[in-house]
């Protein structure tokens, strides 16, 4: 790497250096942040596609669109699964919005191991790359839980993507472990816990996670893997396993990603909502604790998955009183951003405008997570549509509005020009009521009885599956909005300021787009991060 | 509030209560909805009212800097922790009532397979999905008394019990009752139960609600409720799938009965829709499209796909789904199913 010693007044990281291979090699980790985009924005976009798809077969009932049938079918529904999950919400917020806000966020140069770090975004496109060969034979179909022994029979296709998902598993453990060290490291003179932005001490959460529970979905695969070439018996209960220990197993760790995929955007929402409120944080303790109590328990609530698997009575009683005791540190947090909101001055920017539809949705999504965690009713709710819009709500609703936000928040600085305001609001518009429109008829057809990943379903199912259907369509409409935000940013945006927001974490006082090396002098703190008097 | 308001299926949110514990699951949703809508209503309402009060009127606008408030902080933690814990001893309740096994239940077995339930009472009745009269399908259907517990116990099977094709494994379904808020996994290698206790006459849907395949959402079956003595003549009775029909052509009718017992009806329709496989309908004659070029479907051309079925692969299948079936039918069933086809016009 070339050392840079020029302190031109123009000098950024963007023209720091020029060709694609200074890209492909770059230590920098606002460039790798800025990798992390362009690969999660074409894995959106695939998985959205599939999404679309999914959708339009379930227009009407029995077969929609010509010669899918149940195979196709299922095939959409697994690979939008896994993209979604695995491609574009987990890296979403850590790598992408965190790689490249964390060190800024710190007062720091970079984060502690760059190399790492650039590995970790490899590590995501190798596992990609594996993961999809898997359609060339023949594509898995089993769900992107794959559960045994359905799925021992789908190999090779199956074995594929779970490899995949293992090697993409990596960039998250790296991810995790560099921002756990980075936060304890690199933070700038007077930084004291205390004193670090909310979103890093959701990062910080999420790496704790990261780093503790990836590691049982690698060992889990690699079971999988092993049973799958070998023959030897973990799940499958002809060779003397037990396929409810693979689901053990499986939401051991996908349950913490749960949190892997919200908590960060919890952290995204506190600085949007005191930037555009103009108003120190409400509770600021409480949030950054609430964040690692989450964390924790989230360890400890998988079998909320398993209550109609068999298991015993008394699991089923533990982990559901766990479960709605996870509830309560998530509902603290929506408190307080509606406290911090009371006596503030708000700015309806973009920014904003997908904070507060974050917690509208969120709260949604909150609340029917009790639903599902107290057992009578799960019984019912369980693997039907309920669990679908539910989780949707939680994921979609909650962590693409934070990601929305989030990008509208930094695009400024990251690339030193305004996004186009009026199409992000119709973006907004698009995305928030579509998203009502497509997924709040799927908690009445869950209610109802309809089960999930169904190809075709009973008549009575087919209006609410219309409306979902509809709904969709206006989701697509407002990431199409979306897109042209950026766009016409990128061309001829006016040029952003250094805090085009008033807002008081560190990034904001340096110029945007950001030099190479960050800071020029390195930061001393004197306060916390929400300093609005 | 149209839109919170029931669906096309049913008159309340959830489909007809077809037992007490049903009643009881809905009370606990009712109180679900009721309270989550009034801290929707507050919570939201409290942001959209800051929203509009505390719109940013110019560009230095001064805001107070208030940081916490232990009272209020306390209290928004206790009184939902209270609710959570209501709600959960609550659900827990009747979930125990749920679990706890009637000692005098109706014993029923069931059985699970790709994609299909099969059902067995004590004195040998079977039912299994097939065809009425009119061709048209019928889900395999258990009837059971109003008002008397019946206890399920169910395990899941290979597509063809006695064979010994390594890749047929039972794999994992879920027997849901949406009418009676239960629902279990039935598990491989292992008997799950279920039980509820009807009290009201009528037709209930059963689903399967863990993924298993290609056919998974055609897993259909019903429950028929009836009255006692109505259950006892029933019992008592033919089973449904050997009926009268065979006087008519009695090698049809056997090649009817083979196809709904060996599970050719989870991936093959009679009626032109696509299963996992291809459809029966319009099949003996036409020319077909397969990985090993196009072939006239004839007698033998069938006795292959069935036998050996990994021969020749229809396109626009992968291949490997179906089962062999060689050495699993005897000549005299492999002629009865080739007949039922080509009646299939
Ligand atoms: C697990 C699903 C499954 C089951 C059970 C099954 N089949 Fe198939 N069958 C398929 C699939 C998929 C194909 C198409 C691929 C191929 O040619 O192998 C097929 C193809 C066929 C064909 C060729 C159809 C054509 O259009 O050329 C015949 C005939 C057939 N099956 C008969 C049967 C009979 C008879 C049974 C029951 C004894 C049966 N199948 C059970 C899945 C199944
Ligand atoms: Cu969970
Ligand atoms: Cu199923």
């Amino acid at each position: 790497m070339a050392a840079s010693g020029t302190h031109d007044a123009n000098e950024n990281y963007l023209n720091h250096e020029k060709g694609l291979w200074s890209w492909l090699t770059t230590l920098d980790h606002k460039r790798i942040g800025v990798l992390y985009a362009i690969t999660v924005a074409i894995f959106f976009f695939v998985g959205g596609l599939a999404a679309l798809a999914i959708r339009t077969e379930l227009f009407s009932a029995g077969e929609t669109i010509p010669n899918l049938g149940p195979n196709g079918y299922n095939r959409l529904m697994t690979y939008h699964g896994a993209i979604m999950v695995f491609l574009v919400i987990i890296p979403g917020i850590p790598a992408f919005l965190g790689n490249f806000v964390l060190p800024l966020h710190l007062g720091a140069k970079d984060v502690a191991f760059p190399r790492l770090n650039l590995l970790s975004w490899y590590c995501l496109l190798a596992g990609a790359a594996i993961a999809l060969t898997s359609l060339l034979m023949g594509g898995a179909d089993t769900g992107w839980t794959f559960y045994t022994p359905y799925s021992i029979n789908s190999a090779p296709a199956v074995v594929m993507m779970a490899f995949g998902v293992f090697v993409a598993g990596f960039s998250s453990i790296l991810t995790g472990l560099n921002f756990i060290v980075t936060t304890h490291k690199l933070r700038a003179p007077g930084m004291t816990m205390n004193r670090i932005p909310l979103f890093v001490w959701a990062l910080y959460s999420t790496a704790i996670i990261q780093v503790l529970a990836t590691p049982v979905l690698a060992i889990t695969v690699l079971l999988l893997a092993m049973e799958n070439i070998f023959g030897i018996g973990f799940f499958d209960e002809s060779l003397g396993g037990d396929p409810v220990l693979f689901q053990h197993f499986f939401w051991f760790y996908s349950h913490p990603a749960v949190y892997i995929m919200i908590l960060p955007a919890f952290g995204v929402i506190s600085e949007l909502i005191t930037a555009f409120s103009r108003k120190t944080i409400f509770g600021y303790t409480a949030i950054a604790y609430s964040s690692l109590a989450i964390a924790a328990v989230s360890f400890f609530v998988w079998g909320h998955h398993m209550f109609t698997s068999g298991q015993s009575e008394v699991a089923s009683v533990l982990f559901s009183i766990l479960t709605m005791l996870v509830g309560i540190p998530t509902a603290i947090k929506v408190f307080n951003w509606v406290a911090t909101m009371y006596k503030s001055s708000i700015n309806l920017a973009s920014p904003m405008l997908f904070a507060i539809g974050f917690i509208f949705l969120f709260t949604i999504g909150g609340v029917t997570g009790i639903f599902l965690a107290t057992i009578a009713t799960n019984i019912h709710f369980h693997d039907t549509y309920f669990v679908v819009a539910h989780f949707h709500y939680v994921m979609v609703g909650g962590t693409l509005m934070a990601i929305m936000g989030g990008i509208y928040y930094w695009f400024p600085k990251m690339f030193g020009k305004m996004y186009h305001e009026a199409t992000a609001r119709l973006s907004f518009l698009g995305i928030f009521i579509g998203f009502n429109v497509t997924f709040y008829p799927q908690f009445l057809l869950g209610a109802n009885g309809m089960p999930r990943r169904y190809f075709d379903y009973l008549p009575v199912y087919e209006p609410l599956n219309q409306i979902s259907t509809i709904g969709s369509y206006l989701i697509g409409i407002g990431f199409v909005f979306a897109a042209i935000s950026i766009l016409i940013g990128f061309i001829k945006g006016e040029k952003a300021g250094a805090n085009p927001w008033g807002a008081r974490t560190l990034e904001w006082t340096i110029p945007s787009p950001p030099p190479h090396h960050n800071f020029d002098k390195t930061p001393i703190i004197t306060a916390g991060p929400y300093e609005f008097r | 509030m149209w839109w919170l308001l029931p669906t096309a299926s049913a008159s309340t949110f959830m489909p007809a209560q077809g037992t007490k514990i049903a009643a009881e699951v809905d009370t606990i949703y009712a109180f679900l909805l009721i309270s989550s809508l009034i801290s929707f209503v507050l919570l939201i309402g409290g942001m959209c009212y800051f929203v509009v009060k505390y719109k940013r009127k110019s560009a230095n606008d001064k805001t107070e800097y208030i940081t916490h408030n232990h009272t209020l902080e306390f209290l928004w933690s206790f009184i939902p922790f209270l609710i959570f814990m209501f709600v959960f001893a609550w659900g827990w309740m009747v979930y125990h009532d749920m679990r706890k096994m009637p000692e005098d239940a109706l014993e029923v077995h069931v059985f699970a397979k790709k994609w299909d339930w099969r059902f067995v009472y004590k004195n040998g009745k079977e039912v299994t999905a097939a065809l009425d009269e009119n061709m048209k399908l019928q889900p395999s259907t258990m009837v059971v008394p109003v008002g008397r517990p019946v206890k399920l116990i169910m395990a899941s099977e290979k597509v063809n019990p006695s064979g010994n094709d390594p890749t047929d494994r039972p794999v994992l379904h879920s027997f849901f009752i949406p009418s009676f808020r239960v629902k279990q996994d039935v598990v491989p290698g292992r008997y799950a139960a279920l039980w509820f206790e009807a009290d009201k006459a009528g037709l209930y849907n059963v689903f399967c609600a863990e993924y298993c395949g290609g056919g998974h959402s055609a897993m259909r079956g019903l429950i028929r409720a009836v009255a006692p003595a109505e259950f006892e003549a029933w019992l008592a009775g033919e089973a449904v799938s050997t009926e009268a029909v065979a006087q008519v052509n009695p090698l049809v009718a056997k090649g009817k009965t083979l196809y709904a017992a060996n599970a050719c009806i989870g991936c093959h329709s009679v009626d032109g829709s696509k299963m996992t496989g291809p459809s029966f309908k319009g099949l003996f004659g036409k020319t077909e499209q397969t990985d090993k070029g196009s072939v006239k479907v004839d007698e033998n051309y069938l006795r292959e796909s069935v036998l050996n079925p990994n021969a020749k692969i229809v396109a626009g299948y992968p291949p490997g789904q179906m089962p062999p079936y060689a050495g699993q039918l005897s000549e005299d069933d492999i002629l009865a199913l080739i007949e039922f086809i080509k009646t299939l016009k």
